[in-house]
């Protein structure tokens, strides 16, 4: 197990900057064996935290992207169909016995796992991600509490098949749905909030290592009150990312020497119209004269 | 765990069974405040307690934060509990705290003296007896019919007498419990078998030698409609108020799927008080969630706080939004415009009841009425019960 401080140290070298309230959360996780609920608007970089996760503890990601209508087939196991068809025709002619053929079809090399059966069968514990939990149906949310305490799944014309590893389990969520109180009483929580002006600088230093670090600073700042202009989306992280490494690569060193071009790159955080409109060419010169 | 928790020293913390004790004390305080916290988190919480994190406040705080709270709510009410409980401030400060939010509030809603004496008061507590529910003589029932269909076209101002106001509120009851009927049967029929399910059609085609002559369909799950109401409880509705409030208890204790706004100059969330079955309690609980009714009316300004705190979470796809209100509205027509627009794009349907159209001669003339007509989709009145469940068939239909 990973020491709580320094695990902080290890999600930057992985290309996370964690305040410390979540490395805390990621230490817990291992500690008490839970799994971790994080919760936060769109583009605070949820999905993020267990990519870093995996590479911190150098493990696979399995990903699994939920949606309204997932089910538990295309969630744990699906059976290869088309070959069992074939399997059952070559054997048409041979004598075999309907409990032979059933054996021979309904054996491993006909299953195809799915993310919830791949996190439990790998040799070393893998991070399972179960991103935009809140997308899936009521009851698959209880059948995924149900994997969650026992690790184990049984297959009916198979049989039982226990953990080999315990997967660390992240689930995210954007509140589009209340998720049930079981499964938040299961999971440590986090809510994650878009960074502080340092941390996010730090985060554009850290992924555009090429960029100056005052121009770093004052993408920070500026997207900092641009969220607080009450725009329809909220500008995420990738997106400060993508403005920041346009600017970069447009040659502006100090934001304030060019408004025009600050100005005309604001599309890569500012995607719907109506937040475009709102932003116009004054609201934008009033910002950038409090990035200094 | 008694000799892991004796190990713990520093900052405060006491080692072994009395700091057990006070961990003891903080589970009790948090369950008083409203947190679910079980057996098992508080036996991680003692895990906690003996590994390193409990070496320095701030980080048990994180530690112990992670573990208890379970929305991004709970964070701030758990970090003023937590400084309160083990930074020294001492116990009673904490009460206070975990009290708070439940504080009894000098303002009631409807339910103080003077409102069981005017006309209108709701009937508190008094059994659901309808006419119908007379002797069971042939003139009992007859005289149950005609009594029902008079006051089916009555004005809702004009339900005088608990007795009246009672059979009034069974009908909305059985209305909200029919519509809910309706719905949901609807939704089966439609449903059936449209997709193959190949894992089923495999299993039952090795009886036949592997022919899949025996189809397996899967049906599409009924997704049953939603119900949004938000209620206008300003000053200018207040005759209907009472009976409205009692109308959406009714619906939220039917309808499966349900949630209530109410909403004056700031919008209040009362979905859980209403899912309390005694009408009473239900009621308590209201006027406390909901102070200062009767006031002014800002429609567009609570509809705005709506859209951007509940909308994202309460609206699916099959969400009907009611808003019950006169679109008097004091706050300015843009916004209310807006905030409309808003509604529009997410859900699927928006019906607007006025209890006013039900008047003669009304025209929907008010300036908030003008702002948010263009973006409903059904304005009908609701100014008596026929008129409510005229509603029934059209939300059947969506």
């Amino acid at each position: 197990m990973i020491p709580r401080a320094a695990i902080a140290s290890q999600l930057a070298e992985a290309g996370y900057v964690a305040d410390r309230d979540l490395s805390t959360a990621l230490w817990m996780m291992d500690y008490l064996s839970r799994p971790l609920l994080i919760e936060g608007e769109a583009g605070v970089g949820k999905t993020e935290v267990a990519k870093a996760l995996a590479k911190v503890h150098d493990c696979e990601l399995i990903r699994m992207q939920c949606y309204e209508g997932l089910d538990a087939n295309s969630a744990l196991y699906e059976w290869n169909y088309q070959r069992q068809l074939l399997a059952i025709k070559a054997r048409e002619g041979s004598g075999a016995s309907v409990n032979e053929v059933e054996a021979q079809i309904f054996s491993e090399s006909y299953l195809m796992e799915r993310p919830l059966l791949a996190s439990i069968r790998r040799e070393k514990s893998p991070v399972l991600l179960v991103d935009e939990i809140d997308r899936s149906d009521e009851e698959f949310e209880a059948f995924l509490l149900e994997l969650l305490s026992d690790f184990q799944v049984t297959i009916p014309e198979f049989g039982t098949i226990s953990a080999r590893s315990i997967p660390r389990v992240v689930l995210t969520s954007n509140g589009t749905r209340e998720l049930s109180d079981a499964l938040r009483r299961r999971c440590l929580y986090h809510y994650l909030d878009f960074p502080d002006v340092d941390r996010e600088a730090a985060i554009i230093l850290l992924r555009l290592p090429h960029i100056d670090a005052s121009l770093a600073l004052q993408v920070a700042r500026m997207v900092g009150m641009l969220r607080k202009e009450d725009l329809r989306k909220n500008p995420g992280i990738a997106e400060t990312l993508d403005w920041a490494a346009t600017l970069a690569g447009l040659g502006v060193e100090d934001m304030r020497q060019a408004p025009e071009l600050v100005h005309d790159t604001l599309i890569a955080l500012l995607k719907t119209q109506e937040d475009r409109a709102r932003v116009t060419t004054e609201v934008a010169q009033r910002l950038l004269g409090k990035v200094a | 765990m008694t000799a892991a928790l004796s190990l713990v020293q520093g900052d405060g913390f006491e080692p072994g069974a009395s700091m057990r004790r006070r961990l003891a004390g903080f589970v009790n305080t948090l369950r008083g405040a409203g947190f679910a916290v079980g057996h098992a988190e508080t036996a991680d919480a003692a895990r906690l307690l003996a590994s390193p994190v409990a070496d320095r406040p701030e980080s048990l705080r994180a530690a112990l934060s992670a573990l208890f709270c379970s929305r991004q709510g709970d964070i701030a009410r758990f970090d003023e509990l937590f400084a309160a409980f083990w930074r020294g401030r001492g116990m009673r400060q904490a009460a206070r705290i975990s009290a708070s939010g439940r504080s009894p509030s000098p303002r009631r809603f409807e339910t103080g003296p003077a409102a069981e004496n005017s006309a209108m008061g709701l009937p508190e507590a008094s059994p659901l007896k309808g006419p119908g529910d007379g002797p069971a003589d042939g003139r009992g029932r007859r005289g149950g019919a005609s009594a029902h269909e008079a006051l089916a076209t009555k004005d809702l101002r004009k339900l005088g007498g608990p007795q009246e106001m009672a059979a009034a509120i069974a009908l909305a009851e059985r209305l909200a419990r029919r519509m809910r009927a309706r719905l949901t049967r609807r939704d089966r029929l439609r449903a059936r078998g449209r997709r193959l399910d190949l894992r089923a059609t495999i299993r039952r085609s090795i009886g036949h030698g592997g022919e899949p002559f025996d189809l397996a369909f899967r049906r599409r799950k009924p997704k049953p409609l939603r119900l949004v109401v938000l209620l206008d409880a300003s000053g200018s509705m207040e005759l209907y108020t009472s009976f409205f409030v009692r109308f959406l208890h009714a619906i939220s204790l039917s309808f499966r799927q349900s949630e209530a706004f109410l909403f004056h100059t700031r919008l209040a969330h009362v979905s859980s008080a209403l899912r309390e079955r005694d009408p009473t309690r239900a009621l308590d609980r209201l006027a406390l969630m909901a102070q200062g009714i009767g006031g002014g009316t800002k429609i567009g300004e609570s509809l705005a706080a709506f859209n951007r705190w509940h909308a994202r979470r309460v609206i699916h796809s099959r969400t009907c939004v009611m808003i019950l209100s006169d679109g008097y509205d004091t706050g300015e027509p843009a916004l209310l415009d807006a905030a409309m627009r808003a509604i529009r794009r997410r859900c699927r349907r928006i019906v607007w009841l006025n209890p006013l159209v039900g008047w003669e001669g009304y025209e929907p003339s008010a300036r908030g009425m003008q702002a948010a007509l263009p973006h409903v989709d059904l304005f009908a009145s609701a100014h008596n019960i026929d008129s409510l469940a005229a509603l029934e068939q059209y939300l059947a239909r969506i």
